[in-house]
């Protein structure tokens, strides 16, 4: 007799929820666009802008220079000082943050409609006029020579870098996002300067807005803010072939775990089967309780607090890859079972069963992200950023209800190779042959 | 008999705009058995968060069975009477759902966020788990593999988190606080499913527990299903009293130095006791907040910054931080991480000479109106988020605090004055305090 068995059922043939979110398409008079959720009951707006080139536009020999540069547009703007500029947006209690990536570079600011227009001047400023100050670039330099210092010692960096130098061998991917101690140490104000025309421009700009904002006023922002940047003269880079060849590579490391990086080559975000790819690795190893890796590697064994696999489709390379710490005595163990659990995936393993049950969740987790202003504004940019159509949000969960076992088995045959993968294990394992 | 408590916090104090539409107070109730109920109305998307909270964390521990809160954590999503183990997450993922739980010194809680037509199921099976875990039918041993794994990667692995567990150590003399959530090593290995049996069997109950329904939900409507699905759990009658070893006074301050190659960056840490935020007398504790606020809270323009890393170039960067949401000690701490070039000990002496002479010039007024603009500002943001604020007003509620001081807590930081700020910067007390220096190889 089990009392919950009846609701349960009533509640999986639901209505899958759609997420209701309406998006209105917004272009400035200036012709600059962007993706808009207007919701008017808290008096403030987030705005995400997102600079697609990001670290991929550093020159070799200058890695890490718009890494520096994104953090020096918060250390001062045309007659501000970088104490006054930040105790300029302190007494406005806006939010103006900017971080760099592989891919990007994005700005996030949050701005109450009391002073949103001094919030959206100080954030102009940043953009169009950072003083990049040498005694700002000196102590910039250190944080981040330091940082590079703590992460080289991280074994999860550690693996991370590994397994990029090898899987794209010549590439920007291959390259460290912030540099390493010494591109950062060679880096003067002329190569920030440069970092700064290339990764921020006005042609290479995408826009998400949710709040307290009309239309017309964030047309009007967006002129404001993004005229007067410049044109982009850096080209992106190629699509990257994947380029690490099977195998196991030791780096020693000491500590009572392992870090194991692990994977092959991957899908393009725009491969016709990339959604079916999708929901294959969320039933894998999708980085939530219930995946089968979960199943296999933590609830029956203990041999790890958590695995997850991802397919790593970026802008201009892909992997299908995964991580996972273990004690350096189950690291053997573990390559092992992750090798069987490949086969089982390549040889049709998934079934009907956990299809169904991958659907229910994926359709009803959905609309669970689109949790505020915040989150919404950075969806809505980040949609841009990956190529969806504006009404992606609306035929999702169709998508996912559409792949059938047909699909995932295909779809598993062509991109699970046991025989491709290749392990990058970072610590004093045991037991490998 | 259910007793409705409606606050009406004082949010007139916000100057700077109309009060929301949505942003309803939360509402109070108490069952008979003595589960207490807040739910926080948020209906812009059909989402619903549903948390428990218990009055039970590490510091509730019996002598010896340090970790078994936490590892009770992860056998609560093993088999009950009705659900096979791992059914319960895999419910809430069958319904699109998200769950997962935490550990503190002070409470342990348990959450799941779903579309807001599921939150009946959601709270059978939460009722159902409150008093049916069944250990006898679940594989208790595996899952002890998996907090040792848990130590070695979020802790051992990592010489900053081995610093801080030892600090902490060294500050609390006698309370548990001193002891780490997820355990010593060796005390872990000896834990099985008798002992966390025990502990729940002791400590989880509805009159030792905070229920919370945020999101896209009417207040009457979560009372009812309160009722219905946890109203007729018993609650505990022999529910031990919260009484922990406490702090004797301390008379010498206690350093240490950590050595590990695996440090890329050496830093001075400082922790000192304070006060905690205690129900109704939550000023000195607001104090202690602020002052965190003004020496670290600003990555350009606090105390510490301005004059360490932008003025004098003596270090990288700096923090400041206070912990007071506990139930019998509050913790404040300081950092410094020196520039090249920068001992260790100058970088210390450095950071006391700030402090020494922000106590003698006093509190810089346009930085505090900044802190207060932004105190303002938190409440308006805050209301975009009703998972952040069912957060907040749990842990508040599990360390004993009422829900009035909860919403009053931002109010009364508004309020400290200068010299309250200075007071509290003058208790901080070398001899209650730990310094340690964290460091690569030699």
């Amino acid at each position: 007799m089990n009392p919950l068995k009846p609701l349960a059922l009533t509640l999986a043939f639901a209505t899958p929820l759609h997420a209701e979110i309406d998006i209105q398409p917004v272009t400035s008079p200036q012709g600059f666009s962007a993706w808009l959720s207007e919701e008017r009951s808290i008096p403030f707006v987030a705005i995400e802008i997102i600079f697609p080139g990001g670290a991929n536009l550093d020159p070799d020999g200058a890695e890490g220079a718009v890494s520096l540069m994104t953090g020096l547009l918060s250390e001062g703007a045309s007659d501000l000082d970088a104490q006054e500029y930040a105790a300029a947006l302190e007494s406005l209690a806006g939010n103006i943050s900017f971080s760099a990536g592989r891919d990007s570079v994005s700005l996030s600011i949050q701005a109450l409609s009391e002073n949103r227009d001094q919030v959206i001047d100080l954030a102009r400023l940043a953009l169009i006029e950072p003083r990049f100050d040498e005694a700002a670039l000196a102590r910039s330099r250190a944080q981040q020579s330091a940082a590079l210092e703590r992460a080289a010692r991280n074994p999860n960096t550690i693996a991370s870098r590994a397994f990029n130098e090898m899987a794209y061998e010549g590439h920007p991917y291959a390259r460290p996002t912030d540099g390493t101690p010494e591109t950062v140490a060679d880096l003067d104000r002329d190569a920030i300067i440069t970092a700064h025309q290339n990764a921020l421009t006005r042609d290479r700009v995408l826009v998400g807005a949710a709040g307290d904002i009309s239309a017309e006023e964030l047309g009007e922002i967006l002129d404001r803010l993004l005229s007067d940047l410049p044109e982009a003269t850096v080209a992106l880079p190629d699509y990257a072939d994947f380029t690490a060849p099977p195998g196991v590579t030791v780096i020693p490391f000491d500590g009572p775990q392992s870090v194991i990086a692990f994977g092959h080559g991957g899908l393009p975000r725009d491969d016709p089967d990339f959604m079916a790819a999708f929901v294959m690795n969320e039933i894998f190893g999708g980085g939530r309780f219930g995946t089968r890796l979960m199943t296999e590697l933590r609830e029956i064994r203990g041999l790890t607090y958590g695995v997850g696999t991802s397919l790593a489709s970026a802008s201009h390379g892909d992997s299908y890859q995964g991580r996972l710490s273990t004690a350096n005595n189950r690291v053997a163990e573990v390559v092992e079972i992750l090798r069987e659990e490949w086969e089982w995936l390549s040889g049709g393993g998934i079934s009907e069963d956990d299809l169904d049950r991958i659907k229910t969740y994926l359709t009803g987790a959905y609309p669970l992200r689109f949790d505020g202003n915040g989150s919404i504004a950075s969806i809505l940019a980040s949609m841009q950023f990956q190529g969806f159509d504006i009404d992606y949000v609306n035929t999702r969960n169709d998508l996912v209800r559409a792949i059938t076992l047909e699909d995932i088995n295909s779809v598993a045959a062509r991109l699970i190779q046991p025989e491709a993968l290749h392990f990058v294990i970072v610590g004093q394992p045991e037991g490998l042959d | 008999m259910v007793r409705l408590i409606r606050l009406f916090p004082a949010l007139a104090l916000v100057l700077l705009a109309a009060l929301p539409a949505h942003a309803n107070a939360p509402q109070h109730f108490t069952l008979d058995n003595g589960l207490e109920l807040v739910v926080i109305e948020d209906r812009r998307a059909p989402v619903v968060t549903q948390m428990i909270w218990y009055r039970v964390g590490a510091a509730d521990e019996p002598a010896g069975r340090s970790g078994i809160a936490h590892y009770l954590e992860h056998l609560m999503f093993k088999a009950t009477d009705s659900l096979e183990q791992g059914e319960f997450s895999a419910t809430v993922e069958a319904q699109g759902g998200r769950d997962n739980a935490f550990t503190s010194w002070d409470y342990t809680a348990y959450h799941q966020r779903v579309a807001s037509d599921r939150l009946e199921l959601m709270m059978q099976m939460e009722a159902d788990r409150m008093s049916n875990l069944r250990l006898d039918l679940s594989d208790w041993l595996p899952e002890r593999a998996v907090i040792l794994e848990e130590r070695g990667q979020v802790l051992e692995s990592r010489p900053d988190a081995v610093f801080n567990e030892q600090m902490r150590a060294a500050l609390f003399q006698n309370h548990p606080y001193g002891i780490p959530i997820i355990g010593w090593r060796h005390e872990m290995e000896m834990l099985d499913d008798t002992i966390a049996e025990s502990f729940y069997r002791t400590y989880y109950a509805p009159n030792n527990a905070i229920l919370i329904i945020a999101g896209d939900v009417d207040a009457g409507h979560a009372l009812e299903l309160a009722q219905r699905h946890y109203g007729s759990i018993p609650a505990n009658a022999d529910l031990p009293l919260r009484s922990r070893p406490q702090e004797p006074p301390h008379h010498a301050e206690r350093r240490m130095v950590l050595r590990d190659s695996r440090v890329g960056q050496p830093y001075v840490s400082r922790l000192y006791l304070a006060p905690n935020r205690r129900a109704g007398d939550q000023r000195e504790a607001a104090a202690f907040q602020v002052l965190a606020g003004l020496l670290g809270g600003s990555p350009q323009t606090s105390v510490l910054e301005r004059r360490l890393t932008y003025d004098e170039g003596i270090s990288l960067s700096t923090w400041a931080g206070y912990m007071g949401t506990a139930v019998d000690s509050g913790v404040f701490s300081l950092g410094i991480m020196p520039a090249a070039d920068v001992s260790m000990q100058e970088a210390e002496d450095a950071m006391d000479r700030t402090l020494a002479d922000f106590i003698e010039n006093g509190v810089d007024m346009d930085q505090l109106e900044r802190v207060r603009m932004m105190l303002r500002a938190a409440v308006i943001y805050e209301q975009d988020n009703a998972t952040s604020r069912a957060r907040t007003i749990g842990a508040d509620l599990s360390v004993g605090l009422t829900l009035e001081d909860s919403e009053r807590w931002n109010e009364i930081l508004q309020e400290i004055t200068a010299e309250e700020i200075l007071a509290a910067a003058r208790q901080l007390d070398r001899r209650a305090s730990v310094t340690g220096w964290l460091m690569g190889e030699e």
